[in-house]
């Protein structure tokens, strides 16, 4: 064994130029799989995170009014106060993107969004400072606001915020609360944010209309929760076409949905790179058994067993795989980490890709190996050094 | 040893019966042996001479269990080796026989100690005494001080007496030669055939091919073949009248 193995270590080192192609075939698939599902699984990752943060017992409705038929915020906290045990809180949510200012500082990415007193609940948020937005902020549709950290950190640099006044799309607003931070701070995370009434938001938007309501309901009565709703709005709207009513979990399960499709096929992808791979170290395979079918013969005609033979060449086989393959690990793993870091996700190198794609392009490389030199142990010796 | 003295032992070393070796080649039918039978006993330097095409390598490969015949039976050092499987032919060459091939055939990318290790490698040698056998072996050709070398950094006559040495380091009954100096120049096929003499001498059976008169003279007995049959069988001296 440990002869086969000096054996074959030696024919590897004869032969730099063929081992390292064929390795280099299973190194880019090894590396390749790794780099695709494990960026991938962090994509996933990073987006079902994203959603369950808000909460798996959102419903969010959005209606489209009509002049004859049309709720206002009103009606829907009628509904709310009907089905109290079943729906517990509710916001209005009117979005509205502009140009936020203070002084000569100003933001063009954040968004603004109207809500009621209850979005606090909602949207999971947590105070820093000073308090979110009332009840009486709402009915006398106040120009007061509550800013994330980032818009704090971007126009406020260490000031106090709260008390102090500014500019969404050229109205001024009175900072009353500061959000603690949720993400990273950073420019369009969930930090770069600014809520107020959405009695003041619909002023803001230049549109009185307001389409969309968020509710947070009986965790364990979510199916009927979103039945009871939709019957609600079907008695104002008769028309199914006029409202749609989605759960959060289920937006979370069409999220994965679409990920385990992507996912699916990036590994078709991977595999088909693996499978190009496998078909190159073959093809050096067949090539080098061919090459050394005189070696063959010189080594049978010195009385070497067809079944030493064939260790030897699955030994190489096994060897030169073994080898690719844990380079491509380390490429794999190496760029991984570049790339995560660089896109700025959390995706460590996926340990199933690693072992899959070990296994599989070692398989190949030891497959490939052992069938064309099976066919060459089995030579006549002297049919074996006649070749050249 | 006299060829006459050898003969008297009752079991000879290498006993081929009526032998046959035919290709198809379309529909024509070559004979490359054609009903070969010869005895050759322990101790003895025989030539095979014969025209080119012949049928010298078909028998030398027969000989050497390289190749098996098509029918007749082969009888070697008193084991019947016409009906044997490839694994058990691979071990009667490496015991048995030591080959001297035209082309050296040795291992380009593997030292010259390698090389001559490798048929103690295939009976199981254990590495050190592999090794000092095997430098032993050069030794005995002149080329321990080149062990480190690889084959090509050899001149031709240096690279055949490596496979000299890789041919004498199992100790076997029989080396087997097919035109040894057919590659080299006229003084190192001396310097090769001197060698191979010498083994004789020191008891060693040899048996060399050749398609040259006057190196199957250097040998005690010629056998000559002609489209694969025994034309001749004798002492070098008849021989040598014959011609
Ligand atoms: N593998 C083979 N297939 C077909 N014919 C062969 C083969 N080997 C040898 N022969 C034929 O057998 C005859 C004897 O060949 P060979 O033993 O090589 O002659 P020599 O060694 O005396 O030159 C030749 O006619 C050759 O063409
Ligand atoms: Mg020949």
């Amino acid at each position: 064994m440990l002869q086969t193995f000096r054996l074959a270590m030696k024919s590897l080192a004869g032969s730099k130029l063929r081992s390292f192609l064929t390795m280099l075939g299973i190194i880019i698939g090894v590396a390749a799989v790794i780099v695709l599902v494990s960026l991938m699984s962090g994509m996933t990752n990073y987006i079902t995170d994203s959603f369950s943060d808000l909460g798996t017992d959102q419903i969010s409705v959005s209606v489209t009014n009509t002049g004859t038929r049309s709720v206002t915020p009103d009606d829907m906290y009628e509904i709310l106060e009907d089905n109290s045990g079943l729906l517990l809180e509710l916001s209005p949510t009117v979005q509205t993107r502009g140009m936020v200012k203070r002084g000569a500082d100003s933001l063009s990415t954040t968004s603004m969004t109207g809500v009621s007193e209850g979005y606090l609940d909602i949207g999971a948020l947590e105070l820093s400072t000073g308090r979110f937005l009332t009840y009486s902020d709402i009915v006398s549709e106040q120009k007061v606001c509550v800013i994330g950290s980032y818009v704090a950190q971007e126009l406020f640099d260490g000031e106090d915020p709260l008390g102090q006044t500014i500019k969404l799309n050229g109205q001024p607003y009175t900072v009353v609360g500061t959000l603690a931070e949720k993400a990273d701070s950073e420019e369009g995370s969930s930090d770069d944010c600014i809520y107020l009434p959405y009695s003041s938001a619909t002023k803001l938007a230049m549109n009185s209309d307001i389409t969309s309501y968020t509710f947070i309901a009986n965790s364990e009565q979510m199916d009927l929760a979103k039945s009871v709703l939709e019957s609600e709005l079907y008695a104002v709207f008769l028309n199914e076409d006029l409202y749609t009513v989605t759960t959060l979990s289920e937006m979370l399960e069409m999220v994965e949905t679409i990920t385990g499709m992507m996912t699916a096929l990036l590994v078709g992808i991977a595999a088909i790179s693996l499978l190009v791979a496998g078909i190159g170290i073959m093809n050096i395979q067949l090539v080098s058994v061919t090459e050394r079918t005189r070696e063959i013969g010189i080594r049978k005609s010195l009385g070497a067993k067809q079944s030493v033979i064939l260790r030897q060449f699955i030994m190489e086989a096994g060897m030169q795989s073994s080898i690719g393959g844990i380079l491509g690990i380390i490429l794999g793993s190496v760029l991984t980490t570049v790339a995560s870091s660089l896109i700025g996700l959390d995706a460590p190198p996926s340990v199933q890709a690693i072992i899959v794609s070990f296994l599989v392009s070692a398989g190949i490389g030891i497959l490939f190996g052992y069938m064309p030199a099976k066919r060459a142990a089995r030579l006549n010796p002297i049919d074996a050094l006649r070749s050249e | 040893m006299g060829v006459s003295e050898v003969r008297r032992e009752a079991q000879p070393l290498i006993d081929l019966r009526d032998i046959y070796k035919i290709y198809q080649m379309g529909d024509m039918e070559v004979r490359a042996s054609d009903g070969i039978s010869l005895k050759i006993w322990k101790g003895e330097f025989v030539s095979i001479v014969g025209k080119s095409g012949s049928g010298k390598s078909t028998m030398m490969n027969i000989i050497g269990c390289l190749d098996v015949p098509t029918s007749g039976e082969y009888i070697l050092d008193g084991e019947d080796v016409s009906e044997m499987e490839d694994d058990e032919l691979a071990e009667i060459r490496n015991k048995t026989i030591g080959f001297v091939f035209q082309q050296y055939n040795l291992l380009p990318r593997q030292t010259l100690l390698e090389n001559v290790e490798l048929p103690l490698i295939y009976a199981g040698v254990g590495r050190k005494e592999r090794q000092e056998r095997a430098m032993a072996s050069l030794e005995k050709v002149g080329l321990q001080d080149k062990w480190k070398y690889l084959p090509q950094q050899l001149s031709g006559g240096q690279q055949q007496r490596v496979s000299i040495a890789r041919a004498l380091v199992g100790n076997p009954s029989l080396i087997l030669a097919d035109e040894p100096t057919g590659a080299l120049d006229s003084r190192t096929s001396r310097d090769v055939l001197d060698f191979l003499k010498q083994l004789n001498e020191e008891g060693n059976t040899v048996v060399i091919i050749t398609h040259d008169t006057s190196i199957a003279m250097e040998a005690k007995r010629v056998v000559r073949i002609r489209d694969g049959k025994i034309t001749f069988d004798g002492d070098v001296k008849e021989y040598a009248a014959n011609v």
